[in-house]
């Protein structure tokens, strides 16, 4: 019987011919990733395993992007405890203010992540390399420890649900919208311990960039990963990022999958999730009474180089409204720079927008953008729990960038594709 | 091994944020993300909670971030174990891996009320709620997990495999 994709990664990587759904297996890791949240706690409990040393100091990379630049005295405190521990152990991949970014966006940037790696991470939107090829899946800070002291990690093999893409996205509508889409079909655990399985002829329409966000946000259906197949758009990604030969697998015909979902990209309207889960999935254009206290265009969900382009492009002209605040957070230094160097912080400023040093902060109410008892704030981020971005009486809606920079525009949500 | 305690029940994906909001995760120390376990569904939750005592709640639970936080949380609130109809995947790792015990059941799941007296035997899974002297039968663990469970966790697992 054929594989899936995900069957045949892990399959290589546990050194078996094949494996099915529900087995267990030991794997070898290609990276194992932590932040500066939970590595403290790997960091901890990591002499517990008895390793004098991580397996291979080239295959772990520490992101401090949570609380950085350091928020308060425990943050800095948590900071030291990852910055010592890099430097006794000599991690290749450790990166310090000024280099640092946030982690899913800095990993595919920097080219640490291939076609066919079988990753960990220490933070559950480690699904994100999916978009590459890669088996790449979120865990705790225990399992975190264990890649790093021996290289391996068990799972169970998941079962895949494939997503059968067709037809192309219209104009102003992006992965952002695809993903809520599907998770407001599915729900949150409508993927539980699955693999998400992105495929068919519409796959090939999307950016790379749009296949991070779509892959980024599995998790929010409760998938293990999130994958795409391996194209030429793949491939010269991966080129350009200087990242190792990749390892090519594709899923067979004869694959079994436990369910197949049929999505025509052009029926996709701009989406928004409402408070509090994201699969409250709503038309963009339903949201016009909703008003809004704030904007947050960032994080590993939406802070790459096309999506402060896409915010970019509905701010020129204009002014966030009376009032409202609007945080542009570009994730890496790299596309900081290309955002600037493009003239996009002229468009932003102009408009009354603030923009930020790469920093996970708001997204997970860390810090920079704190919400106050009944704000409510359009955020192209991944979460809208209750408390998520501040006060437990806030809310947070989940948006594109596209959606969020017409929602600051306007003061209300409101539909990017009405906006001229 | 047996658990008694009284019963906190809540509903369906019950989420990370909730269980431990970020804005405590500046530190690891156990006690002191204790001290905030739960606080945005349940603000008396921590007041409340006895050494003993269990979660009983519906679909999902765990969902959203990795955080090992989670979990700790919950294990140094006292709490003796987590019984749902479903975990999340990564809490049901960090779970097994810092050892507090989850049992999914969904009949328990659906009928076990808040405030129940319930005792769980962890070598039968079975679930009795003494308030109304139902029982239930949890899924058993997959012999990988007894395996990890019996070492005393993934570190001990480890150590003694590799």
């Amino acid at each position: 019987m054929g594989m899936t994709i995900t069957e045949k990664i892990l399959a290589a990587a546990s050194h078996e011919k094949a494996v099915h759904p529900g087995q267990l297996i030991m794997a070898d890791l290609s990276m194992v990733l932590g932040n500066d949240i939970t590595s403290p706690v790997a960091i901890k409990e990591f002499p517990k395993f008895g390793k004098e040393h991580v397996f291979d100091r080239g295959k772990v990379a520490l992101v401090p992007d949570h609380f950085t630049p350091n928020k308060d005295i425990k943050a800095a405190e948590q900071c030291a405890c990852v910055r010592a521990f890099a430097s006794a152990e000599d991690i290749t991949n450790y990166f310090e203010v000024g280099e640092v970014g946030v982690e899913h966006a800095l990993l595919p940037e920097k080219g640490l992540v291939t076609a066919g790696d079988v990753v960990i991470g220490a933070d559950s939107h480690t699904c994100t390399y999916g978009a590459l090829g890669a088996f790449s899946t979120g865990v705790g800070s225990t399992d975190m420890a264990a890649g790093m002291a021996i290289g391996k990690a068990w799972f169970k093999v998941p079962a895949s649900i494939r997503f059968d893409l067709k037809g192309s996205l219209r104009p102003r509508v992006t992965g952002k919208d695809l993903i809520l889409h599907i998770i407001g079909m599915i729900g949150v655990d409508g993927a539980l311990y699955k693999a998400m399985e992105f495929a068919g002829p519409g796959v090939s329409s999307l950016s790379m960039d749009d296949r991070f966000t779509v892959s980024n946000m599995a998790i929010e259906a409760g998938a293990k990963c999130g994958i795409f197949p391996v194209d030429e758009k793949t491939l010269s990604y991966l080129k350009e990022h200087g990242a190792k030969e990749p390892r090519v697998f594709s899923s067979d015909p004869d694959a079994e999958y436990e369910k197949v979902y049929e999505i025509d990209l052009a029926t996709v309207n701009p989406t928004v999730a409402y408070p509090h889960l994201p699969e409250n999935a709503h038309d963009a254009s339903e949201g016009a009474s909703i008003a809004i206290d704030q904007v947050v265009i960032g994080s590993c969900t939406n802070g790459r180089l096309s999506d402060l382009r896409a915010a970019a492009e509905l701010f020129r002209g204009h002014h966030v409204a009376k009032g409202l605040r609007c945080l542009i957070i570009p994730a890496t230094p790299r596309i900081w720079r290309e955002a600037m160097d493009e003239g996009l912080f002229t468009i932003f400023t102009d408009a009354g927008c603030v923009i930020s040093p790469p920093t996970c902060g708001p997204c997970l109410g860390g810090y920079m953008g704190i919400l106050s008892k009944g704000e409510r704030c359009v955020s192209t981020t991944n979460r809208n729990f209750v408390g998520r971005m501040g006060h437990p009486e806030s809310e947070v809606y989940l948006a594109s960038p596209y959606t969020a920079a017409a929602s600051a525009i306007a003061g209300h949500i409101a539909d990017p594709e009405d906006f001229s | 091994m047996k658990a008694e305690g009284k019963v906190f029940r809540y509903g369906n994906n019950v989420d990370t944020d909730v269980i431990i909001p970020a804005r405590y995760l500046n530190t690891s120390d156990h006690a002191e993300l204790a001290s905030h376990c739960m606080e945005d569904i349940d603000p008396d939750f921590v007041r409340k909670v006895e050494k003993g005592d269990i979660i009983v709640a519906g679909r999902n639970f765990g969902c959203g971030s990795s955080r090992e936080h989670a979990p700790i949380a919950i294990k140094a609130s006292g709490v003796s174990c987590v019984i749902a109809e479903s975990f999340a995947r990564i809490f049901y790792r960090n779970s097994l891996n810092i050892g507090l015990p989850i049992l999914e059941c969904k009949a328990a799941s659906e009928e076990i009320a808040d405030g129940d007296k319930v005792s769980v035997d962890y070598s039968t899974g079975v679930i009795t709620d003494e308030t109304t002297g139902k029982s239930y039968q949890a899924e058993p663990f997959p012999p990988f997990m007894q395996s990890l469970i019996q070492a005393g966790g993934l570190a001990a697992y480890i150590k003694e495999n590799f």
